[in-house]
């Protein structure tokens, strides 16, 4: 097989047919142009030897695109997703080989299995030098193969624009993704005609639109013969930009709306048809829905195991209706009795003449009997004075915001807190990592959220992050206190790795071994005011509007607002690792329950 | 499952978990693993292959052979391979593969008619006792001798996957010193003539035989 080139002969060739009066530049000069041509309007990067010709281009050339230098690889790359998610466009990373590339591959990761579209460039040694344990060399395209929607690598300065051109291509299609470029220094140097292609020119790569009519119709039929229907909604809808279409048909046809953590902002959560989040911390009423319920269309979501616990007992009554985009979702996790393959937004459209208003009444009076039994968690305000309920700091946010802000989640009890006591209503308004559970996500990915509020979107962005995931990525507060930007950051700080300490509580016998973040944890005042931001502290619940009133005062750089939680509290309900969505534990140190299972 | 009346999936998953019984016509034949034959088209280039072959480690399904190699196009190569899974994991497989963006076309080849073939190299020992039986043996599997020493023969045989099991068995006995096997090869089988008749005449009821004389 050939090994000197990943582009197809017919792609190439149709690049250099089209540069007959192309200018010529340097591959680092194509690569900003293309860049500017994509429309791309802000970078994520940190320079290092194998990209330094590129930033030397930016520096000569002065793009129109903005450059954001991060002081660690993986906060650029959390940033772009967060820009990304923020604002529906794709995020850019740039980067250089080696250890540039390596501390990507968290963010990459992270990227893939939430669905954000996100190119990332990395340098790479010269070509000659590829494969001889160079100096910052890695297999940049071999590290990120299975955690890559795809990857290329560069291996002529002709193949530069078109391949720029399908990376933002594939990202931003069909179930968006991350996509890695790695370009080597030589190809950098080298000169070509520089033309920016019109298409991407994929031969093997199709994005479907809409469904097939058949199964619009089946699903129709379902739909009408249903007593007790559900929609279940994903991450998928908000990228299709489908929520408006989810909620005509949620209310044409009296269908109760459960959303999965990306799905949060999808449905507005003051709607009667609302039931919030379920899975392993949503509500008693949502999973009981779920396992009673004898029609569930899932739209955009992928029946994660968080959803769904114990697939074998899941939705025991249920047929199944499931929209995506990706056929490889169809039937994976959980076997679909109609698949609706297609854009959700495409979909639904299809679906909603077809649709009849119906008669649900009894099944929503259902719904509302089992939340009457079990209403979500009622916690208690802690018996030391000195300390918050961490829920009751949530809910002062929604009620500072009123739902008009982009809310940032960290990773750990706190994310689960934002997820039940704060009301979206808002689509793009949730962000939070998800599949991959990276703490140290939140602050930049809400760094990345505010700046693509300065592109249109005008919301306040709110971070949400506990004393563990904030410290692994604190570097880049001074980023945002360079760039101005008003960040709102809370840390719920009950100094211990909380949720590990929950399972150690309640499925460990207390043993809580190494959570204990005391002894490490800075002062998170003094951290803020060392990166050039503003320190509040709240201990007490009186102080939790005022600490947060003052933080709304600051209009010019980022607060970081420290509220003192118990360490003991837990996230309920909970539905244990593997058990039956039915199988919830509602109550607080409820251990006997779980010493009979 | 369109009928109202059946049993949903999850609930023949949920019978069958607690071990109660599923009617006869309610069984679950999804659930059983077969062997599965795929062809893919894909990008000529080692990275397309790699992407390919890394599919199959990072989700865990099987991988019993492959076989690549170019096409008519240059630019492009066909890859043949084998897996085994029951019917939801062959359905993600060729989804996955699908879903490659070097990857053209996926086609499983399984329930179709098609035609499969698989080269071997097998070398072994031999005696002026054992020679006659090994020849002999060779002639029924209709391989050829393509290298001998005065201890040791160089056997080839080409055909399907259980054809080469049976040849590499028959030989077992003798002494293999080697074997080599080139993964299936399989392909559609385009059928323009009509089924054979039992009832025919000796000459086609012969000539259709040659026609599939080597499976």
């Amino acid at each position: 097989m050939p090994t000197d080139s990943l582009q197809s002969p017919s792609r190439s060739s149709t690049s250099q047919n089209g540069a007959v009066n192309a200018p010529t530049l340097k591959g680092s000069e194509i690569f900003v142009r293309a860049l500017e041509e994509e429309g791309v309007d802000r970078v994520f990067g940190h320079p290092g030897g194998a990209v330094i010709k590129i930033y030397d281009a930016m520096e000569r050339i002065q793009p129109s695109y903005d450059h954001v230098l991060v002081r660690h690889e993986q906060g650029g790359t959390h940033a772009a997703e967060g820009y990304a998610k923020a604002t529906g466009r794709v995020g850019t990373v740039l980067v250089t080989s080696g250890p540039g590339a390596t501390n990507t591959v968290t963010g990459i990761a992270d990227a893939y299995l939430d669905s954000v579209p996100i190119v990332v460039f990395t340098g790479q040694v010269p070509t000659h030098l590829i494969g001889n344990d160079s100096f910052q060399e890695t297999d940049t395209t071999g590290v990120t193969r299975s955690i890559t929607k795809h990857n290329f690598l560069v291996r002529d300065v002709n193949e530069l624009a078109s391949t720029v051109k399908q990376a933002y291509h594939i990202a931003r299609t069909g179930r968006p993704g991350p996509v890695v470029v790695d370009i080597p220094k030589d190809v950098q140097m080298d000169e070509a005609p520089f033309v920016y292609p019109e298409e991407p020119g994929l031969d093997g790569y199709t994005v479907p639109g809409a469904a097939a009519p058949k199964q619009v119709d089946r699903a129709a039929k379902m739909i009408e013969d249903a007593d007790k229907p559900l929609l279940y909604v994903g991450g998928g809808t908000i990228n299709a930009d489908a929520p408006e279409a989810l909620t005509e048909l949620a209310r044409k046809a009296n269908i109760p709306v459960t959303t999965t953590l990306h799905g949060l902002g999808a449905f507005p959560e003051t709607d009667d048809l609302a039931l919030g989040w379920l899975g392993m911390h949503g509500f008693y009423h949502t999973n009981m829905a779920v396992q009673n319920a004898d029609l569930i269309m899932a739209v955009g979501a992928r029946f994660d195991d968080r959803v769904t616990g114990d697939v074998d007992e899941w939705a025991p009554n249920a047929k199944i209706i499931h929209v995506d985009i990706d056929p490889s979702c169809i039937s994976k996790n959980v076997y679909a009795d109609c698949a609706l393959i297609g854009d959700a937004q495409d979909v639904l459209r299809q679906l909603l003449p077809k649709v009849e208003p119906k008669d649900t009444d009894d099944w929503l009076a259902q719904i509302d009997a089992w939340r009457a039994d079990c209403p979500p968690y009622e916690y208690e305000t802690p018996d030391d004075e000195d300390q918050i309920a961490p829920e009751s700091v949530v809910e002062a946010l929604y009620n500072k915001t009123k739902g008009d802000a982009v809310m940032v989640s960290d990773v750990g009890q706190h994310q689960m807190w934002v997820c039940q006591y704060y009301k979206f209503g808002k689509t793009r308004s949730h962000i939070s990592s998800g599949g991959l559970g990276t703490m140290g996500f939140g602050l930049p990915a809400a760094m990345g959220a505010a700046f693509g509020m300065r592109e249109g979107r005008d919301l306040d962005v709110v971070c949400v992050s506990g004393d563990g995931g904030f410290v692994m990525n604190a570097q880049e507060l001074s980023v945002a206190a360079a760039h101005g930007l008003p960040l709102k950051i809370a840390v719920l700080n009950n100094n211990y790795l909380g949720m590990v300490r929950q399972w150690q509580s309640l499925f460990h016998e207390d043993r809580f071994s190494h959570t204990d973040l005391k002894p490490t944890n800075p002062d998170f005042v003094k951290l803020a005011e060392a990166h050039h931001c503003v320190g509040l502290r709240a201990t007490t619940p009186d102080e939790i509007g005022e600490v947060i009133d003052q933080a709304w005062a600051v209009d010019d750089r980022p607060v970081v607002m420290e509220f003192r939680v118990p360490k003991e509290e837990m996230v309920f309900p909970m539905v244990p690792s593997g058990a039956a969505s039915d199988d919830m534990l509602t109550e607080m140190f409820n251990k006997e329950k779980i010493a009979e299972s | 499952m369109s009928d109202e009346a059946t049993l949903t999936r999850q609930q023949i998953r949920r019978k069958r978990k607690f071990g109660e019984p599923l009617l006869p016509e309610e069984e679950d034949e999804t659930e059983q693993e077969h062997r599965h034959i795929i062809a893919v088209t894909l990008e000529n280039t080692i990275g397309a292959l790699n992407r390919v072959t890394n599919l199959f480690s990072a989700r865990g399904f099987n991988l019993e052979s492959v076989a690549v190699g170019e096409t008519d196009e240059p630019s492009v190569a066909r890859l043949t391979l084998v897996t085994v899974g029951n019917d939801r994991i062959v359905a993600q497989i060729t989804r996955q593969l699908d879903n490659l963006v070097n990857t053209y076309d996926v086609t499983d080849l399984t329930d179709a008619e098609h035609v499969e073939r698989e080269l071997c190299l097998l070398k072994v020992q031999y005696s002026s006792e054992t020679r006659p039986e090994i020849l002999d043996i060779k002639d029924i599997f209709r391989g050829r001798v393509v290298n001998v020493t005065p201890e040791t023969m160089v056997l080839e045989v080409t055909g399907p996957n259980k054809k080469i099991n049976a040849f590499v068995g028959m030989m077992e006995e003798h002494g293999i010193e080697e074997v080599a096997r080139s993964g299936q090869v399989a392909m559609h089988r385009d059928l323009e003539y009509e089924a054979p008749n039992p009832l025919a005449s000796a000459d086609a009821a012969a000539s259709s035989e040659n026609g599939t004389a080597d499976d």
